[in-house]
């Protein structure tokens, strides 16, 4: 396993050339770093300025440096930095497994040896035999794990974390946070969590930052 | 950025903005030179005002320019007028949504078709005057009365308003749900305000902002229409714009100059009456804000929902009615004058002119097909550059859409054509496709373009961080995503190519038949079987197309719930 960091160094977003937001951070693997802050504080264009994928009209500057390499200037699909919203975002059009596969890398063998890592994966969420089913006709919680996995199979270097379990009710909340958790400490990902809910970053047990809007 | 982008994908809109406006601009040069008498195939290389002299001299001249203006303003005057009036009536009731589902179809037929099926009805020799001879009327033979092509227009302007109508509405529909019309709806309510006079005075004037470029594309359409013209159009004289294809069409050289220049009178009658809606519509809201400081509360809405119902209704019947006589006539044996039905079903006119029209039907095909991809693809290639690049169409790019609605087609296909004759240019199918290209590429994109940029981006930024390049995105997600609204357009844009008139019958040089050139040319004869035939092919391919659009992605994605409704 191999040893995580990511140095999220003075950043700071610029909308229409007005300051937006600032962060200037360091992430350890196995760590959740969690930045609150109330809603249009500029939390999510945060995180797109982290993926290179901030909308037109926007532009920051700092340096996002990834295990000792910078990606600030990589294309998003080159960062790997996975991210998980507060929808899950399955692919409608894709099966379950359909849904898995886009997220697996290439070269992992041939159409079979890629069917069998994705029947493994779905067994690891407890999903097993739900490869042909239809995204939409998954209860909430079984969406946002196959998000998850979706993701992981993407083999992140670090993980962020937009709102991502806001939409579910308490119950599954708890269970999906720990689950997301757990994933990240096993594989040693720096995790970025933005998020409104105190309860998040009690259970994410790490530093917290508070956002305020620039005065 | 991303630096997997095909080259081409940045220089898109620049294609797609020439590829529709270098035509226009073109065809206008090619207007306005022989408009002054330049005409080197002619052997006339200098400048005159003869050509306008010879127009002037033309007795017809003030009838058709008359024409012209009558018939267009009152048909978009009252497209926009029933439009508006069926909103404030029952938009959002139940009754609208039947409205809705019987109104929309009518815009898949393509004019000719629905103009074809209103004089079949309307005739004096029509299904309703038969339905109503001898018992009502006493008729045992066809009166005689100038019903169709009546010297007023009126017959034609009835003919476009069932067609604007419905487009009228559908864009008014897009247009709506931004404005949050019941919230409007249900103050005025609270304040004790009638439904229609409420609707009137706090959704209409927003509304007409966003529909206003569509409504002036009616305008200018209505205008110098040409096919629904010959078909429903008073004859002497014409419309002018009829009267300039006559002028094309002459074996005559000669008459291209007074065509010209009359393409140009046009030209300046569609801005004359522009600015002249221009200025009625600041002087109406001008009136409606008066009105609305009255404070009159207008609560009898009864009435208007019932002539909004009929307007609808009549719109509805005179164009399925229509088409059922046009379907009867092609199947009809011996059909004498007062009966309301043919004494015998028979599949001898089809037998005889269907095989005919066979490659007619492929031609239409070919075009349309050839026409829609080039559009699909040129606006896919669009909205990914928008997608990728950041490369927004601003107000402009909005506008240049609409050129080609706005300028009308009389004005600069005739030029067009003018300019092949002096560059030697060969008129082929190929440039057929294309002058279809530059009309449908407007409806494909305005289809297209609000639900590729209402797709969620988070799609993308998900595909991108899980590794996907902007290729892999575009095939593997985007396109499959939309393939509803892709098949839409594509159906869109076959029903633009299957209704154009002006396009093959001036770019193809007369060589080129498809069903609708053919369809028109056999208005003169007056044999309502084989139109009969024409019309109902035209009309079918259309339908056919809508179809597809319709059945291809419930099929595609029968296991998808989430696909199944709008993405």
């Amino acid at each position: 396993m191999s040893n995580h960091q990511m140095r999220i160094e003075r950043v700071a977003v610029f909308a229409h050339g007005a300051p937006l937001v600032a962060l200037d951070a360091t992430i350890a693997g196995g760590e959740v770093l969690t930045v609150m802050g109330p809603s249009g504080v500029g939390k999510s264009t945060l995180l797109a300025a982290i993926t290179g994928t901030l909308p037109p009209g926007f532009h920051m500057t700092g340096r996002v440096v990834l295990n000792g390499v910078d990606v600030t200037d990589q294309p998003p699909r080159a960062r790997r930095i996975g991210i998980l919203f507060q929808d899950d975002l399955l692919f409608p059009h894709l099966s379950v497994a359909g849904n898995l596969a886009f997220g697996l890398r290439p070269g992992k063998g041939n159409a079979r040896a890629r069917r069998a890592l994705i029947d493994t994966a779905l067994d690891d969420i407890g999903l097993t035999g739900f490869g042909d089913r239809d995204p939409a006709t998954l209860s909430g919680g079984q969406k946002a794990r196959v998000a998850l996995m979706r993701m992981l199979l993407s083999d992140p270097a670090a993980l962020l974390l937009d709102e991502a379990f806001s939409r579910l009710d308490a119950d599954r909340r708890a269970q999906i946070r720990d689950l997301v958790f757990t994933r990240a400490r096993q594989r040693n990902l720096p995790v970025l969590m933005v998020t409104h809910d105190a309860e998040d970053a009690r259970a994410a047990g790490g530093p917290v930052i508070d956002l305020h809007p620039p005065s | 950025m991303s630096r997997n982008n095909p080259m081409g994908l940045r220089h898109a809109p620049a294609l797609t903005v020439a590829l529709m406006l270098g035509p226009v601009l073109a065809g206008l040069l090619g207007t306005l030179a022989p408009a002054f008498g330049y005409f080197p195939a002619l052997g006339r290389s200098g400048f005159s005002l003869d050509p306008f002299r010879q127009l002037a001299d033309w007795p017809g001249l003030g009838a058709a320019m008359r024409l012209s203006v009558t018939t267009g303003l009152a048909a978009t005057a009252l497209s926009l007028g029933l439009t508006a009036l069926i909103l404030a009536a029952w938009h959002g009731t139940r009754g609208f949504r039947w409205m809705e589902r019987a109104l929309s179809p009518l815009l898949s037929v393509p004019h000719a078709a629905a103009a074809f099926g209103i004089a079949f009805l309307i005739a004096p020799s029509g299904w309703i005057a038969r339905a109503l001879s001898p018992w009502a009327t006493g008729w045992n033979t066809p009166p005689d009365l100038l019903i169709l092509q009546d010297p007023w227009g009126i017959a034609m302007t009835l003919g476009l308003v069932v067609k604007e109508l419905p487009f009228l509405l559908l864009m008014s529909l897009a247009a709506l749900p931004q404005l949050r019309p019941q919230d409007s709806l249900r103050v005025a309510q609270s304040l004790d305000y009638g439904r229609v006079r409420g609707w009137m005075l706090t959704v209409f004037p927003r509304l007409y902002g966003l529909i206003r470029l569509p409504v002036y594309a009616v305008l200018a359409y209505s205008m110098t229409v040409v096919d629904v013209a010959i078909i429903l159009g008073p004859n002497t004289p014409p419309p002018l714009s009829v009267q300039i294809v006559r002028w094309m069409n002459d074996p005559d050289l000669q008459l291209r100059l007074p065509a010209a220049a009359a393409a140009l009178v046009q030209l300046g009658l569609v801005a004359a009456a522009l600015l002249l809606w221009r200025g009625a519509e600041a002087a109406i809201a001008r009136a409606g804000q008066r009105l609305a400081g009255l404070g009159a509360r207008g609560t009898g809405d009864r009435p208007w929902q019932l002539a909004a119902l009929g307007a609808a209704g009549l719109s509805v019947l005179l164009v399925l009615l229509g088409l059922a006589g046009l379907g009867l006539w092609s199947v009809a044996g011996f059909w004498r004058f007062p009966d309301a039905l043919p004494d015998a079903i028979t599949l001898n006119t089809w037998m005889r002119h269907g095989g005919g029209a066979l490659p007619v039907l492929a031609t239409t095909l070919l075009v349309a097909l050839w026409a829609t991809a080039i559009a699909l693809i040129l606006t896919l290639a669009c909205l990914e550059a928008e997608r990728r690049l950041g490369l927004r169409m601003g107000r402009l790019g909005s506008l240049m859409l609409y050129l080609p609605l706005l300028v009308p087609q009389i004005a600069f296909l005739p030029g067009l054509q003018t300019l092949a004759l002096i560059t030697g240019a060969d008129l082929s199918l190929t440039s057929v496709v294309l002058a279809h290209t530059v009309f449908v590429i407007p409806y494909v994109f305005l289809s297209l373009g609000d639900p590729y940029r209402r797709m969620d981006p988070r799609f993308d930024r998900v595909a991108a961080a899980l590794g996907a390049t902007d290729r892999r995105s575009f095939w593997h997600l985007r396109l499959p995503l939309m393939l509803g609204p892709v098949l839409t357009a594509a159906a869109i844009g076959i029903a633009v190519s299957v209704g154009q008139y002006l396009p093959t019958l001036l770019i193809g040089a007369g060589r080129i038949q498809t069903l609708t050139t053919e369809a028109v040319a056999l208005a003169a004869g007056g044999n309502r079987r084989i139109i009969g035939i024409y019309a109902l092919l035209q009309t079918g391919t259309v339908i056919a197309g809508f179809a597809l659009a319709l059945i291809l992605p419930r099929l595609i994605w029968a296991r998808r719930r989430d696909m199944r409704g709008a993405v």
